[in-house]
């Protein structure tokens, strides 16, 4: 555990806050699990209406990639807290498989670097054992402060 | 299996842009429209993504949410592949890298993709989604797809 994720979780209440009241996140049924000291998970239950292929019955690789951008994304405000603004910089996703038809599927994110300007979060997407992800992510976004000196 | 793939071909040969939506049951959910890219004087498909309330990160940005920005790049780079019609399977994503650019305002937006190469197993394809003037995409993506028999489990 690094110093920046341990000092108590300050984005607790904003994390939550994201899941309850985003409209696409809503749309999705996408919804928080577990916010643990610094890592966080988060669901989306299966549903016919996220279907990719409907001969397989796979969910798109879009529910993937916005499960585990917001999930990512929380876990970096996790570390920064309720004054900072966040961005996403940019998120690669890589598809180790196909998640399994007919499940939810969970991410677990985590902040493992926060920087002056930057926050690195790795992100993993699994059905039942996150040591057995379908995909696997890394991420990174711009801390949006108020200018200080540098001096 | 490959269903999806012949209903594409069908609605390529039939000009019917307008149906690929339904064939997408999360496509038709987000609300994604094709057309053809204007621009490309060809065989580009051009997706479009008009603006609703429930594509929004959160209330209190305004902003399209980002996963969503992903995942319509991707929607529109699978579906210019299986318009292209080079493939006997469908494509299976390895793996897919988005750049954000600028906020996605709460707005229409549009995206199309590009086939960097197209190899008999594996498809680089490049992406770009944006609001007005297409010289300045909101996010950028590229990422690689399969196009081999599926794995057993």
């Amino acid at each position: 555990m690094t110093s920046a994720q341990e000092a108590a979780a300050p984005g607790r209440e904003e994390v939550q806050r994201l899941f309850e009241r985003s409209p696409h996140g809503a749309l999705i049924g996408l919804e928080l699990v577990d916010l643990g000291g610094v890592t966080l998970t988060a669901r989306v239950p299966y549903s016919a209406q996220l279907v990719g292929n409907p001969q397989t019955g796979y969910l798109h690789g879009g529910v993937i990639t916005t499960l585990i951008d917001q999930t990512s994304g929380a876990a970096v405000m996790l570390a920064t807290g309720a004054e900072e603004r966040i961005v996403t910089l940019d998120l690669r996703v890589d598809h180790l498989r196909a998640a399994e038809a007919g499940r939810d599927v969970y991410a677990r994110a985590d902040c493992y670097r926060l920087a002056r300007e930057i926050a690195f979060a790795w992100c993993v997407a699994y059905e039942d054992d996150p040591e057995r992800p379908f995909a696997t992510s890394m991420s990174a976004f711009m801390r949006l402060r108020e200018e200080r000196s540098h001096g | 299996m490959a269903e999806l793939l012949e209903q594409v071909r069908a609605a390529r040969q039939a000009g019917d842009y307008a149906g690929l939506t339904e064939l997408v049951p999360y496509a038709r959910l987000l609300g994604v429209r094709f057309e053809p890219a204007a621009e490309a004087g060809g065989d580009g498909l051009r997706g479009r993504l008009p603006y609703r309330d429930e594509l929004v990160g959160l209330p209190s940005t305004g902003s399209l949410h980002g996963g969503l920005l992903g995942a319509f790049l991707e929607h529109v780079a699978i579906m210019q592949i299986l318009w292209n019609g080079e493939s006997r399977y469908l494509p299976r994503i390895v793996n897919f890298h988005v750049d954000y650019l600028r906020r996605g305002a709460p707005e229409e937006t549009f995206a199309a993709a590009e086939i960097r190469r197209q190899g008999r197993r594996i498809v680089n394809v490049h992406a770009s989604a944006w609001q007005g003037e297409a010289q300045r995409p909101v996010a950028a993506a590229r990422g690689h797809f399969l196009l081999t028999p599926p794995e057993g489990p």
